[in-house]
């Protein structure tokens, strides 16, 4: 397991690097002059040619990759263009928002969706199933943005269970901006939801008709002992997968949940930093959303590797 | 007890599943009983309805399959009128199950230990310690090397022969009183398979389990069975003592069957098998009157009118054919013997030389850095040379090399050294640079037609690609070969354009030796080409290709683990052990003594048909070790039955040559094997088989 943990660790870090490269060049390539769109329309040209030397824009390419990565690594993510404030305190501060929504998103949908699998499996083709498969698609399909509005409608305006909108404060902790985050959640449970239900669905029937299961059952083990022990275990293996790539959706890809209730998360933050070409925000925003989905993917191996022993690695 | 002394008592049952096509009675009116410690045999082609009865047995039928007549009795409870809940008690404390496929049959993901624990946990009552105790007494009493460390170990760190023993430790833990063993040697090695027989015989001498032993295998039943049932399309044909029917043999479907079994001392020069001709009829297709009727070679017009019932012929010996009074005046096995070929040595087709291959293995970490190197000897050194019209068998246990052998000489390996000549011309290592009139000389035919015939591509379509490509014939000349291809192959000219899934097993591996042929190779590589197939179809197969050969003048380079096959088709067989080869002679050579004490573990292991035969018991222990860590000395000596001394472990034996080319690699004089091994399996099998 060791050395099987480091080589991960070394991918991962290769990456990391790969993925810096990339997201540099592509900061680079969009449209453009930095210190013009700093400056403004009006600037001098010799405001922007001092502007280029201070930040290091007349430097070679391969230069200023470097400069900017070593001070990544240093903690020093740069200053926004746009308002001038350090980016590091922006970026965590979104970061742990969108952690916040994240993991009550996970709380809600990969319990209820397994559930709803193993159920559709074990009643597979049967009404249950039917249903479960019906109703989980749908969900799958609708777009976020009528899911949430629907439920702002009912459930914050109608009833008024929840706040329609979910700006919360910066400085809240988790419990306080729970009720904020109870809609947003719930509406890219939708979503993820079917997912996991579909997974597990389609592992469980897969292992359901192994010989192992028909000699558990043959066993004379009860029908509960033989779900237990033999068959979840092996058929979660899929939806420990799609978790985690889940994980990843959930802390970078939620733009349009995270617009329609107003939250600030990451995605909204790259979307704001691409619509202003703040490279800095840009930048750091990418690289956590990579990091994040590379740290999940290493979970769910690891967590792959505890439930499948035949890819354990000594 | 039942009043008849018997544990299981099967009256009259018939399984019938509900289909969308309507009801299909699978299994009609069987009937059998086991009594305590006895082993009966059930033994039919796929699709006989084997599983069937078997799960009926022990209600276990899928949704749709249901028992609608007869009694089923576990000695005095009524299994067929229990309720659900209580056949669930049943399972597992008084009537265990060993499958097929060891490894298919764990839990890939727990503890070999636990699983075996659960079955005194749930049936015994024992708490966990006691259960698991329990798991390692059974191992031990399953001769489970090392029984501790198993229990802790997980089913993909075990070997074939170590996980059936595993299930078969599970199933007696309970120490049932029906077991059924539903092929449980057929994915294994014939080396292993001997070692499990020979276990399931010592176990039953100290339980008094009563055991429904399902195979295809008629060599098996004669070496473990007291009682055999013959099933076919649903009804028993035959059903006698083991003594009995394979001596009597009162139903032309048993004879067919046994007729259609290579012989292990003649060959394809001195007799052709015998095969059955057509197919088992479906359950809802079936003849009016004997069902085996339309593939007899006995029938007469009054066997189609009605269905004869099984009859006591003998005390305890039944059969279903009206012509029985026929039969036991004809008791000697009919072969059709072959003219003998005056044999003239070919030209040389193909001279391979010390062969290596080699794959590279690099464990853990060291594969992103690549230090570290281990190299996985799977073929290293190996010469073979055959000439046109000529057969190489090559034998050995599942690991030896001889499928990497074969894809190295067919190019789709690339070996790490050695020439590989075709027709005297040298031939580059991959297949890819390989001449182009060179590739259609050298064919393939695989294990798994399934996988080797595209799905969405009629039968025609897959033989004509290699007209095309390699021999680039015009359309109208393509459409009158593959015409003729399928005469050839015997398959009517409609079958041109079924889709591969319209085709039975055996018609697929037709399909797919056409095409082999159609490329007109000078060499063709079978690798098992008949393993998964019925005995009825293996031996039409053999036959077909052994007058494809006469005809064609193609060598075969046949791949297989089943040495009756090999001895039937080979002119030649090379034994292979760990990349290396041991043994090489002509077939008749091979299996008469001296022969390498590894071909005489592989001989002593065959499952021969014919209970008289009484051979050695030659056992190897354990499996084959790993290609990585190649066993110093003599490659073989961890396992050797006669190992000669310590120079077996220090020093690689020599070559010894005997006349006709027979050699031999091993430390033991020829002189002093002849006298270990006697007269050999040979003497003793056509002393008690007859012709």
């Amino acid at each position: 397991m060791g050395s099987y943990f480091i080589r991960r660790i070394g991918f991962i870090i290769i990456t990391l690097i790969l993925a810096s490269i990339i997201i540099f060049s592509i900061t680079q390539f969009l449209p453009g002059d930095v210190a013009q769109v700093i400056l403004g329309q009006f600037a001098t040209e010799t405001a922007i040619a001092n502007l280029r030397e201070e930040l290091g824009l007349n430097e070679p390419l391969h230069m200023q990759y470097l400069n900017w990565a070593g001070n990544f690594i240093q903690g020093d993510w740069g200053n926004s263009l746009v308002s001038r404030m350090p980016v590091r305190p922006i970026v965590t501060q979104r970061l742990v928002n969108s952690a916040m929504l994240a993991g009550l998103a996970l709380l809600i949908y990969v319990p209820l969706g397994i559930v709803l699998g193993v159920i559709a499996a074990l009643k597979r083709d049967r009404l249950p199933d039917q249903m479960i498969t019906g109703v989980s698609m749908a969900f799958v399909g609708l777009p976020e943005f009528v899911s949430g509005l629907l439920l702002i409608s009912f459930l914050a305006i109608g009833a008024g269970w929840f706040p329609a909108n979910s700006s919360i404060d910066p400085d809240s902790t988790f419990f306080e901006a729970l009720p904020f985050l109870v809609l947003p959640a719930i509406t890219v449970s939708l979503t993820g939801l079917g997912y996991v239900a579909r997974m597990t669905r389609s592992g469980t029937i897969d292992v359901l008709r192994s010989d192992y299961v028909r000699a558990a059952e043959l066993k004379g083990l009860p029908g509960s002992q033989v779900l237990t022990r033999h068959v979840l275990r092996n058929s979660l293996l899929p939806t420990v997968t799609i978790v985690a790539m889940g994980i990843g959706w959930l802390l970078g890809g939620l733009i349009v949940t995270e617009a329609v209730y107003g939250y600030p998360g990451l995605g909204r933050l790259l979307v704001y930093g691409i619509q202003r070409q703040d490279l800095p925000i840009i930048q750091a925003g990418s690289m956590i959303v990579v990091a994040v989905y590379s740290l999940s993917n290493l979970a769910a191996d690891i967590i792959y590797g505890m439930l499948n022993p035949r890819i354990r690695v000594d | 007890m039942s009043d008849n002394g018997a544990v299981l008592d099967v009256k009259n049952v018939t399984v019938t599943y509900e289909t969308d096509k309507g009801p299909l009675h699978t299994v009609r009116n069987v009937s059998l009983k086991i009594a305590p410690g006895e082993i009966y045999g059930l033994v039919g082609e796929s699709g006989s309805g084997k599983t069937t009865l078997a799960r009926a047995v022990v209600r276990y039928l899928p949704a749709n399959g249901k028992i609608t007549s007869g009694s089923i009795k576990l000695s005095d409870t009524d299994l067929y009128q229990l309720p659900r809940e209580e056949v669930r008690k049943i399972w597992g404390s008084r009537v265990t199950m060993v499958h097929q496929d060891p490894n298919a049959s764990i839990n890939p993901s727990m503890l070999i230990g636990d699983q075996i624990a659960e079955m005194a946990r749930i049936h015994l009552g024992m708490n966990k310690k006691q259960a698991r105790d329990r798991a390692i007494e059974m191992l031990t009493r399953v001769r489970m090397p090392d029984p501790e460390s198993v229990a802790k170990r997980y089913a993909h760190q075990l070997s074939g022969g170590m996980l059936q023993r595993v299930l078969i430790a599970t199933a007696m833990s309970t120490n049932p009183e029906f077991m059924i063993m539903d092929e449980p040697t057929t994915a294994l090695d014939v080396t292993t398979e001997a070692v499990i027989l020979d276990l399931i015989h010592e176990l039953m001498a100290d339980y008094n389990t009563a055991i429904l032993f399902i195979t295809h295998n008629l060599g098996v039943v004669a070496r473990l069975c007291d009682k055999i049932g013959v099933l076919y399309a649903g009804e028993i044909m035959e059903e006698g003592s083991i003594d009995e029917v394979f001596k009597k043999r009162l139903h032309p479907y048993t004879r067919g069957l046994l007729g259609c079994v290579p012989r292990v001392d003649a060959s394809k020069k001195d007799i052709s098998l015998s095969s059955i001709p057509g197919y088992i009829p479906r359950p809802d297709d079936l003849p009016d009157g004997c069902i085996f009727a339309p593939r007899c070679e006995l029938v007469e017009d009054a066997c189609e009118k009605e269905r004869p019932p099984l009859k006591e012929i003998a005390e305890n010996h039944f059969s279903a054919c009206r012509r029985v009074d026929q039969l036991q005046e004809k008791i000697e096995r009919k072969d059709e013997l072959r003219e003998h070929h005056e044999e003239e040595l070919g030209d040389i087709v193909l001279e391979a030389r010390n062969i290596k291959k080699y794959f590279p293995f690099t464990p853990g970490i060291g594969s992103l850095f690549g230090s570290k190197k281990a190299e996985l000897k799977a073929v290293d050194d190996i010469s073979v040379r055959m000439r046109s019209s000529f057969t190489m068998g090559i034998v050995g246990e599942s690991g030896c090399g001889k499928t990497t052998l074969a894809r190295c000489i067919a190019g789709i390996e690339e070996a790490t050294s050695g020439e590989i000549e075709l027709q005297g011309k040298l031939l580059a290592y991959s297949v890819k640079k390989r001449p182009h009139d060179t590739l259609k000389k050298i064919q393939m035919v695989f294990q798994n037609p399934d996988a080797s015939l595209n799905p969405q591509h009629p039968a025609g379509d897959s033989v004509a690609r290699p007209l095309i490509l390699l021999r680039d014939m015009s359309r109208k000349e393509v459409r009158e070969k593959v015409k003729e291809l399928f005469k050839a192959v015997s398959l009517p000219e409609d079958y041109i354009k079924r889709l591969p899934h319209e085709l039975s097993g055996g018609e697929k591996q037709r399909v797919a030796i056409a095409r082999a042929f159609a490329a007109d190779p000078a060499l063709m590589i079978c690798d098992e080409p008949i393993s998964s197939l019925d005995v009825s179809v293996q031996a039409s197969l053999m036959n077909l290709l052994t007058e494809l050969q006469d005809s064609a003048g193609t060598s075969y380079l046949f791949i297989s683990h089943d040495l009756s096959a090999v001895r039937h088709i080979s002119d030649w067989i090379a034994v292979v052990y760990l990349g290396r080869l041991w043994e090489i002679g002509s077939a008749e050579d091979v299996f008469i003594p001296p022969y390498h004490p590894y071909t005489e573990a592989l001989l002593s292991a065959i499952p021969i048909p014919d209970p008289e035969v009484k051979q050695d018991r030659i056992r190897l222990k354990g499996s084959v070790p790993s290609p990585l860590n190649i066993p110093s000395g003599c490659r073989f000596h961890t396992r050797c039955p006669r190992k000669y001394g310590e120079i077996c472990e220090k020093e690689e034996p020599p070559w010894q040559d005997m006349e006709d080319g027979h050699r031999i690699c091993c430390h033991i004089p020829l002189e002093e094997l002849r006298e270990l091994q006697g007269d050999g399996l040979l003497k003793k099998s056509s002393a008690g088989g007859g012709s």
